[in-house]
């Protein structure tokens, strides 16, 4: 029984407008590569520490010390709208 | 189908000889970086149209790179054996004033402010960059069919798939579009496409190439890696982007032998103990490519070698770990592609979240969106523990096989993928494409280095390849055991006629 | 008509003070001209990358060891998913189950019975305090709103408070303590108008007696101190009169007006957030050793109630000093370098110096009036105020010419010494038989005064001393007439 999937939720949770057919069509194959995925519950894993990375390193940083950043006309060179040399977007309504 | 054939390096035309060779040319003034790189443009002209491996390409700005290299060499200021040498990115490698699209509709018109650590260092290398490379949309999916572009064919047979994501740096270095590239790889997206077209793909170790200016699908799983015509370019290349940046958390700080030099130690074969595992040989397995691989592992055993069986228990897990992690870390590494500051901003939203909703929904394709649902669902409240934490915890025991292996042996052997390069259009249904990676994935999970390398043709004409799996860090041992096959066979000197 | 008590928790945020933000090395900065202090990592530009910034874990430490949390050994970093304009990557680096600091407490005095009267002390705990990164800004047009990412970036510590605090009053205590230690730890300038020190407070209501929590309400945007007070304090009448009224208190987030004193219902609780934490496969953990916690430790200043029980111990300052002196490290540092000096047992009138009349200049902004002169700008130097106290205590120097030779060494720099030579205020030591025979004479002509100490009245011979120090145009050493004055009435 492939597990259902509340794509309206999730879909909601990752911003993205998905029509009736890609929900349909999502729902089914997400349900079918859920299924396969539920075989992680045979492993037995009691006592194992999760791995986040292949190489554990630790305390990985810079010294404070300033660069350089962007030209404004490198940051605002991509916008698809700006002004007053701030990135315009549709009225934020909280 | 077309026909393969065989013809002896030195006669070659320039545009398929390898890195070594042209750069002995270089050296010896026998050729221009110019010429050379005319030579390419050339070649890509013709066969782009059959291939499509090419986002974009600049000509001028690459024959502008060949002629600086030329003044270089002329000043006897010449950067050493890549300099001269056309090398094309995935367009998921940053290059600053260039188009980075990763084959997104999302990205169509983004133009890259900075470079990549890896562009950075093929720059100081005095490589001339050439080109951006198609892929899967995001580096998801393995065959260029995800690609918003257009799909890459295979130079060895147009009507198959040059795998994927990397399958425009793939097909390129195989139809001569290119004399090496750069491709990523998430859990096969180098070996795959390399075993597809009959070209040398090599994922390092991770840690051991900068991420940064790579555009992030799973950021624990990417590394960036080579695409060569054979083992020795793989290695030149290498040596030029590997090694620690300050500006990826994730890079490893360690020594970066001379790769090409532990190429020229005369191997001694039978001094190597090389592992069979015997989960990847199982059901689903092509004949062909199972033959193939078996005459692979008769050869290093007539060579000395000691070949041994091993078992990497939690093999059949891997997809499923692979599926949940990297889906999971790409949800939120595609989160920034949003339609605010760059990329593509749907018309018309009514507000701020109307505008979230509907650039998304038109930026992203649709293997992207199902990654992303899927990313998301088992990151989501009450769900991470079932599926994040056991993916992780599972993964543990994944690469805790492989290091019990490696307890055994020096590398292993198995195939890159369980068969050749299928049909555009043959593998709808996204499981069955997924299935792909199943003997790749392991080497993700692990970070350890891989290799793929051509290994035979199935009677069709369509490539076969070989996997090497080697120990953390261990890149120049897994080259040198790559080399003693090459030597021997010359699959690798093969050229599709297109 | 039951009886209320209120519960209140406190987040408060903190920018640390770093001169480049927390995950890449592109400078912090307030008031620079918009989107000029970005790079690809703070604009989350395709393929751009987070490395993590030493001074601003350094900084957290220092903080968590100020307060007396416990640091943890090991602690890794988090992304909280969310999408919004100011959040360039649309997830926020954060520390979600592993907090680099746990516990500890934030000491506080409330107001006393009256001014020069020591209020009740209290202990709030905190819950932990981890380390993430702020936000841009937006503002808000007609048509649209238009971003800055300047702030985007800039390391930001997140210090959470039991729900342990019970009035506007201790929720201003609360802050005042925390920004003076965050202050003197010099881990952020706490400067609330320029958005570096931040509260957020959750509040609610239950009869007296209760255990249980009632309905919390969200206070937000409470950018300054007073605000912070005022507002807890309207909240908590708002809840009693809507439950005395046999209203609901309903979960939302309101937001206060400190010019208005109203606040209003910014949005009630909407669906769930889920932000999907999980770890950030580009980072990787911090670990923490005993050697890095004994370094920083080292570099901790004393927090001020420390300083203030210390100061009543070691030099028996009343209260009044002490609360101005503490809450002000390089007055308290200035007044301890003249105190070695000079000796604890002139603290006191050191104290009263520097208190009074060295900050009353300050304040003033010296000779030029142009007001608020910090301690670093002005000449007269801690051994200058040692000095002048050990002058007037030797009586060489009268208080009234004391006075004037502060201002004269306030305005030049000069040492008192020899401003007080330069204008002839030192008390001269006078000929011993021309002040005997002003002492005679005094004695003399106030026969009164000379019976009446002779009697055993002590005081009496202050109206003694007044005629001596007339004849002598106020040059006579105090000490000497004295011992003269009582030589001779003895005798």
């Amino acid at each position: 029984m492939p597990e259902e999937i509340d794509i309206d939720r999730v879909a909601q949770l990752a911003r993205i407008a998905l029509t009736p057919e890609e929900k349909e069509k999502f729902s089914r194959q997400l349900g079918d590569v859920l299924t396969h995925i539920h075989q992680l519950e045979q492993v037995d894993v009691s006592g194992v520490e999760p791995m986040s990375h292949a190489q554990p390193l630790a305390n990985v940083w810079q010294a404070d010390e300033p660069r350089p950043g962007l030209p404004l006309e490198d940051v605002l060179r991509n916008a698809p709208a700006h002004r007053s040399g701030m990135i315009s977007v549709p009225k934020i309504i909280d | 189908m077309s026909t393969a054939t065989s013809a002896p390096s030195a006669l070659a035309p320039l545009h398929s000889q390898t890195i070594a060779e042209l750069s002995a040319r270089l050296v010896r003034g026998e050729l221009s970086a110019v010429e050379l790189t005319k030579a390419v443009i050339e070649r890509t002209r013709a066969v782009e149209p059959q291939v499509k491996a090419f986002n974009s390409f600049d000509e001028a700005d690459a024959l502008a790179q060949a002629a600086a290299s030329d003044v270089r060499r002329a000043a006897g200021e010449a950067l050493g054996p890549l300099d001269g040498i056309p090398i094309g990115l995935k367009d998921v490698i940053a290059v600053r004033d260039q188009p980075l699209t990763a084959s997104s509709r999302m990205l169509a018109n983004f133009v890259s402010p900075y470079d990549a650590t890896v562009t950075e260092r093929l720059k100081n290398a005095g490589a001339v960059l050439w080109g951006r490379l198609n892929l899967d949309e995001f580096a998801m999916g393995s065959s260029t069919e995800n690609s918003a572009t257009q799909t890459t064919r295979n130079p060895w047979d147009l009507a198959c798939v040059p795998g994927g994501s990397s399958g425009g740096s793939a097909a390129a270095v195989a139809a001569g579009q290119a004399i090496a590239t750069l491709g990523s790889d998430t859990g096969g997206s180098i070996r795959q496409p390399a075993a597809f077209c009959g070209v040398v793909g090599l994922k390092p170790s991770y840690g051991l190439v900068s991420r940064y200016g790579l555009i992030a699908f799973a950021s624990s799983l990417d590394q960036i890696g080579p695409f060569t015509r054979t083992v020795e370019d793989a290695a030149l290349l290498l040596q030029a982007i590997a090694g620690h940046d300050a500006r990826d958390s994730t890079s490893f700080n360690t020594q970066i032998p001379d790769y090409r030099a532990a190429l020229a130690q005369a191997g001694k074969p039978s001094a190597w103990k090389l592992g069979v595992p015997k989960e990847y040989f199982g059901e689903g397995i092509d004949a062909e490519v199972s033959a193939a691989v078996e005459r692979a592992i008769e050869f290093y055993r007539a060579q000395g070698c000691e070949i041994v069986e091993v078992s990497l228990p939690h093999t059949r897990y891997c997809l499923d770990v692979y599926y949940v992690l990297a889906t999971a870390e790409a949800s939120s590494n595609l989160a920034r592609y949003d339609g605010i500051r760059y990329g593509h901003r749907a018309q018309g939203a009514s507000d701020i979240v109307d505008l979230y909703f509907k650039s998304r929904a038109e930026g992203f394709g649709e293997e992207v969106k199902r990654r992303i649902i899927l990313g998301t669902y088992v990151l989501s409240s009450g769900y991470y523990d079932a599926y994040y934490l056991r993916a992780q915890k599972v993964r543990r025991l994944v690469t805790q096989d492989f290091l019990n292996a490696y307890a055994k042996v020096d590398a292993l052997i198995t195939p890159t993928v369980p068969a050749p390069a299928f049909k555009v259009g043959a593998k709808a249904d996204p499981l069955a494409l997924y299935l792909c990676d199943i003997y790749t994935i392991g080497a993700n999970l692990a970070g350890l280095p891989a290799i793929s390398l051509p290994c035979g043709f199935t009677a069709g004409g369509l490539p076969i390849g070989l996997q090497l799996i080697g120990q953390p860090f261990g890149e120049a041992a897994l080259l040198r055991i790559a080399q003693a096959y090459e030597t021997a066979h010359d699959w690798h000197r093969r050229v599709p006629a297109l | 008509m039951a009886n209320y008590e209120a519960v209140i928790g406190l987040e408060v945020h903190v920018q640390l003070r770093t001169r480049s933000k927390m995950f890449t090395r592109v400078p912090t900065g307030y008031g620079q001209p918009e989107n000029t202090l970005t790079d690809p990592t703070v604009l989350a530009l395709p393929g751009a990358l987070p490395v993590m910034n030493r001074a601003a874990l350094d900084a957290i430490i220092k903080a968590g060891l100020m307060l007396g949390c416990e640091i943890a050994p090991v602690c890794k970093w988090d992304r909280k998913n969310y999408f919004y304009p100011d959040s360039p990557k649309n997830y926020q680096i954060s520390q979600y189950d592993q907090p680099i600091c746990l516990g500890g407490a934030v000491e506080i005095e409330l107001p006393g019975s009256a001014r020069n009267v020591m209020g009740e002390h209290k202990h709030i705990p905190l819950t932990r305090i981890h380390l993430e990164e702020d936000v841009g800004k937006c503002t808000h047009g007609a048509s649209d709103s238009l971003v800055d990412y300047n702030r985007a970036g800039t390391p930001l510590m997140e210090i959470v408070s039991e729900p342990a605090l019970h009035s506007g009053e201790e929720a201003y205590a609360y802050l005042t303590a925390l920004r003076a230690a965050m202050v003197q730890g010099d881990i952020s300038e706490c400067d609330m108008e320029k958005g570096q020190m931040r509260c957020d407070a959750n509040i609610s209501i239950r009869p007296v007696g209760s255990t249980e929590l009632g309905t919390k309400v969200e206070l937000k945007n409470l950018n300054s101190i007073s605000y912070v007070r005022a507002g807890i304090d309207h909240e908590i009448k708002r809840q009693i009169a809507l439950l005395e009224s046999g209203g609901v208190i309903v979960q939302e987030t309101r937001d206060y007006d400190g010019l208005t004193g109203a606040s209003q219902s910014l949005r009630t609780k909407e669906m769930a957030h889920d932000y999907r934490y999980f770890p950030d496969p580009d980072l990787m953990p911090v670990r923490v050793d005993e050697a890095w916690k004994a370094r920083l430790r080292a570099t901790c200043p004393e927090l001020p109630f420390d300083r203030q029980r210390r100061f009543f111990a070691d030099y028996a300052l009343p209260y009044t000093l002490t609360s101005v002196l503490v809450w002000d490290k390089p007055l308290a540092d200035y007044f301890e370098e003249a105190v070695k000096l000079a000796g604890a047992q002139r603290a006191q009138p050191i104290g009263n110096w520097i208190v009074n009349d060295l900050l009353r200049e300050l304040k003033a902004g010296g000779a030029g009036g142009a007001g608020g002169l910090s301690l670093s700008e002005v000449r007269v130097r801690p051994e200058h105020i040692a000095e002048l106290v050990e002058l007037v205590e030797s009586g060489k120097l009268l208080s009234q010419a004391a006075k004037e030779v502060f201002a004269e060494m306030f305005a030049t720099g000069e040492s008192p010494a020899v401003v007080a030579e330069k204008r002839g205020l030192l008390a001269e030591p006078a000929d011993a038989s021309e002040l005997e025979a002003w002492c005679r004479a005094a004695i003399a002509e106030n026969e009164k005064a000379a019976a009446e100490f002779r009697a055993g009245k002590e005081s009496a011979i202050n109206g003694l001393k007044g005629p001596v120090m007339k004849a002598s145009r106020g040059k006579a050493n105090p000490k000497e007439v004295d011992a003269t004055l009582r030589r001779l009435l003895a005798g």
